[in-house]
């Protein structure tokens, strides 16, 4: 406590040192001013430059290249149906076409969809809000403040890896390792039982022996495993589990994996600035700006389709080696083990069969992939093919357990044979696949493009907001906070006369410098962001108050200068003081708050230190260039 | 000469002190009674906010989802009459992340001008990360500002800015409690905020109390309270005015989605004003403070 005391002395006396009002220390007070000023005004600029309706036109090929002729095709398609091109350029891998209007914008693109990706998906056409910042302040790092996805209009997932069964399955399919490695040593083991329970293998024997030749054996084979004896079900048993490291390797692996695909199919979907970020160890976030239909997203992001191409199984094939299927209203027995699946497909677009006009999905395997795939049909000539086309959805859904209330996850998985032909030649790297419908096909040319998922993936969040709210959000926090501004100036004026001149002037000061910092370090404006910039104009003004009260109070008893100068002096203490809490408040806000929370702690946080600085260093310049050099008699306060 | 208000509010405060306890008493029962409503942030379900171009009966659209199967969905007008909010928790045995696709289907189906405003769902493992955050947020900043009290005032002042910050807080939560107005995330927001202003303006009232037991030596400790709420009472009103003046276009025109906030800050706005001016100075008045009392703080400090 004694502690307190001491620091309030020496803030008093920094405050009494900044305050020995010498002209060196007015002349740096007013460059302080100046600087921050200019800086404010630089910074804060470039949010006053609307953005254009834009479209972005890539090419669905991931690395594939725009031709240098689309731009002057664009233009003369959309000219032609008169929409007015505002300018049109290429940035890297893009081209960027600028319009006039929202409507133009929204038109253009079904003119282009209709056009471009008439006969096959060729491009991604991104409805896109291009920035029309100068170049010279971009290039001096200026850019507008983003704005989140309640004002923008958009859909904000969160998604759950479920990296427990990224272990499992590493866990089945080492087991399977293991058993063999047992029977090739001759050791019996309890065949008939499921190994594996939770996250570990475990495995019963007959004997201690066995067990113990065994846990050898399993040792030396796996670095990967802590290999301890345990009784199983009773009987001398060994479990194995995951070493931690491994365990890790494991989740990261699935989690990039995951978060690589999942930005692939965000890029599909045609969004001009998505974000595709890992949140904490087993979640991912995914920001879409400007897309309305949550339903189709979802479909996009979460889901899994792959192909399996199997040959049809011969008449003398064992019943345990094949799978039956039913084929257009009939049976097909197909082998059980792949020639070659989706895994290996490098590239797949959706197209239509040029002498049916079916859709059809074109397809380019890997090296391996082709090679497996030659093979196969070389050898099978005037035999059958099947194709499964397999698609998992995740699901969760809620359950009551004993009356507690218990979220249950799974993936239905559908299966079912598209297409069975006979192989009239030894096939290749590419090939064609007919036999589903439009909408299929087009999926599942973008998901084999995009990679699978490692693991299944769940929402377990979702906020979705129209782009008539969005709009609705800005133009409610833009009049409210023109309301509120107005409220106070005039109320400011009224009772501080030219004190409340210079107290406007620092609140517009304050706004400036809070929108340039928030705009520098790519803060987002969200909904209760505004609110927070709303509040912090109310607030703004506490500064300015307690200075003015205060050299009020001086009047009483000493001359005008003096009393300026004391209420300063005075005040500065009560006002670090005053802020210091509501700061604290904000940060704790910062840190531990999430979503809305987080956009007011932001804009509160710098709006409390933008009010301090304007009104210690800007109304004090202020009040110093209207009264400084001249003696008073009488103050308008 | 400017002169400064002579108001005797001391002599006024024992009503004002049975008013703040009647009050911090209502809170508490409301709270107790009728429980906070928390909103989706926290109970976890999906809501769906959806437009038409003429007014909606609720009725209807909660009728149309018993009928196809959808349990304890609340249906009510949002902001208009021709904005519908529906909330439903999670159901039984239906994939939960496309409900409120579900369900908009289903109102579009029978109407076909429904439009989409809003879709929000909260998991039930995210709805109780966000309550226990929630719950972690207010006790770390509760916890970081007794220890800046305890840092910042001795003795006897640390008490009344205690005893006004949980007045202030029981009463703007009891607000909501009693109106049953749905508490959710940017509500949390607001109290912590509120938490902070509270305290600002106490620190503004008891500093000014402090130095004038030290200036004015020949007054007794009423007529030094008087005095420092009289001295503080301008900025006190004008800061509160200024911040109730924004808070009241928020609450006009800042939407539905602001009400909540705007509502708990502005009750903790007006509840802090009266608060740094009534309960932490009658406290202090109820601890018996006097000058001595001040020096007896400072020896203590120096020991420590």
């Amino acid at each position: 406590m004694a502690l307190g005391n001491l620091i309030g002395d020496r803030l008093i006396r920094m405050g009494r040192e900044a305050d020995s009002d010498g002209p060196e220390d007015f002349r740096l007070r007013f460059l302080v001013l100046i600087i921050a000023l200019v800086l404010g005004v630089i910074y804060a600029a470039p949010n006053l430059f609307a953005p254009d309706y834009a479209l972005q036109l890539r090419s669905v090929v991931s690395d594939g290249r725009l031709s240098p002729q689309l731009e002057g095709r664009v233009s003369e398609a959309l000219t032609s149906r008169g929409i007015a091109i505002k300018s049109s350029e290429y940035v890297p891998d893009r081209l960027l076409v600028r319009f006039e209007s929202g409507e133009d914008q929204l038109r253009a693109k079904s003119i282009l969809e209709a056009w471009l990706n008439r006969d096959e998906t060729r491009y991604v056409i991104a409805l896109n809000l291009a920035s029309t910042t100068p170049e010279w302040l971009e290039r001096l790092g200026g850019k507008p403040m983003s704005l989140g996805l309640d004002l923008s209009g958009g859909i904000h997932f969160l998604l759950e890896v479920d990296l427990d069964s990224a272990v499992r399955d590493r866990l089945e399919s080492d087991a399977e390792n293991f058993r063999r490695v047992l029977r090739e040593n001759r050791l019996r083991y309890q065949a008939a039982e499921e190994w594996l329970m939770d996250d570990s293998l475990q495995v019963a024997f007959m004997d201690d022996a066995t067990r113990d030749a065994a846990e050898d054996a399993l040792t030396d084979t796996s670095s990967e495993y802590e290999v301890q004896p345990a009784t199983v079900r009773g009987l001398p048993g060994l479990e194995m589990r995951l070493r931690a490291e491994e365990l890790d390797e494991i989740r990261d692996y699935a989690m990039s994996q995951n978060l690589a695909s999942l930005r692939n199919r965000v890029n599909e979907l045609g969004v001009s600035e998505p974000l595709v970020q890992a949140a904490g160890r087993s979640r991912i976030i995914v920001d879409l700006p400007g897309v309305q239909d949550s339903a189709d997203a979802k479909r996009i992001l979460n889901k899994f389709a792959n192909l399996e191409f199997r040959l049809v199984a011969g008449p003398d094939a064992s019943a345990a080696r094949t799978e039956r299927y039913e084929y257009e209203g009939r049976e097909v027995v197909l082998e059980r083990s792949n020639i070659v699946t989706g895994d290996r497909v490098t590239n797949a677009v959706q197209n239509f069969d040029p002498e049916t006009s079916a859709p059809q999905v074109s397809i380019d395997l890997d090296g391996v992939g082709g090679e497996l795939m030659n093979q196969a049909t070389r050898n099978n000539v005037g035999n059958q093919m099947g194709i499964i086309f397999i698609e998992r959805e995740p699901k969760a859904t809620r359950r009551m357990v004993d009356g507690e209330e218990e979220v249950s996850f799974e993936t239905v998985e559908k299966r079912r044979v598209i297409n069975v032909a006979t192989i009239q030649s030894a096939l290749g790297y590419r090939f064609r696949i007919t036999g589903l419908g439009l909408g299929e096909a087009r999926d599942l040319a973008l998901l084999l493009r995009a990679g699978a998922l490692a693991v299944p993936m769940y929402i377990v969040e979702e906020r979705t907001v129209g782009a008539s709210l969005g709009q609705e959000n800005i133009e409610r926090g833009a009049l409210s906070m023109m309301i509120g501004m107005g409220l106070v100036v005039v109320f400011m004026l009224a009772f501080y006369k030219v004190f409340g001149v210079a107290a406007v002037i620092a609140l517009s000061l304050n706004l400036t410098l809070l929108t340039a910092i928030m705009s520098v370090l790519g803060a987002t404006l969200t909904l209760p962001g505004i609110a927070g910039v709303v509040l912090t104009v109310g607030m703004a003004v506490d500064a300015n108050v307690l200075i003015f009260s205060r050299i009020k109070e001086e009047l009483a008893r000493s001359p005008p200068q003096l009393a300026i100068r004391a209420g300063f002096e005075r005040a500065l203490l009560t006002i670090l003081d005053a802020n210091v809490t509501t700061f604290f408040v904000a940060i704790i806000l910062l840190t531990i708050g999430s979503g809305p929370i987080k956009g007011f702690a932001v804009t509160l946080s710098i709006g409390i230190l933008t009010s301090v600085f304007t009104a210690v260093v800007g109304t004090r310049s202020l009040i110093h260039l209207v009264y400084g050099r001249r003696s008073v008699r009488r103050l308008a306060i | 000469m400017p002169s400064l208000p002579q108001i005797d509010f001391m002599a006024h405060r024992r009503v004002a002190m049975a008013v703040s306890v009647a009050l911090v008493l209502l809170s508490l029962v409301a709270i107790g009674v009728r429980g906070l409503s928390f909103g989706l942030d926290f109970t976890g379900g999906v809501l769906v906010e959806i437009g038409f171009d003429q007014d909606m009966e609720p009725e209807g659209v909660r009728v149309l989802l018993e009928r196809a199967g959808y349990e304890d969905s609340v249906v009510q007008n949002f902001g208009d009459a021709s904005t519908l909010l529906v909330r439903m928790p999670t159901q039984e045995g239906r994939d939960q992340a496309s409900l409120g696709n579900a369900l908009l289907a289903l109102v579009k189906a029978e109407h076909g001008s429904a439009d989409l405003r809003r879709i929000d769902f909260i998991g039930p493992v995210v709805g109780e990360e966000l309550r226990e955050q929630g719950g972690i947020a207010v006790l770390v900043a509760l916890a970081v500002v007794m220890l800046y009290i305890m840092f910042r005032f001795t003795g006897k002042f640390s008490v009344g800015a205690v005893v006004a910050l949980v007045h202030d807080i029981a009463i703007a939560v009891g607000a909501f409690a009693l109106f049953g107005w749905s508490f959710d995330l940017s509500v949390l927001a607001a109290m912590l905020a509120v938490i902070g202003y509270s305290l600002n303006d106490t620190i503004v009232v008891s500093d000014r109390i402090r130095e004038n037991f030290r200036v004015l030596r020949r007054s007794s400790p009423i007529e030094v309270v008087n005095t420092s709420l009289n001295q503080t009472l301008g900025r006190t009103l004008v800061t509160s005015f200024t911040t109730l003046l924004v808070l009241v276009s928020l609450l006009l025109v800042g939407g539905e989605q602001l009400r909540g906030f705007a509502a708990a800050l502005t009750i903790g706005v007006v509840v802090g004003s009266y608060s740094s001016i009534y309960v932490a100075a009658t406290t202090l008045l109820l601890l018996k403070i006097d000058r001595s009392s001040l020096v007896v703080a400072e020896q203590k400090d120096s020991q420590v």
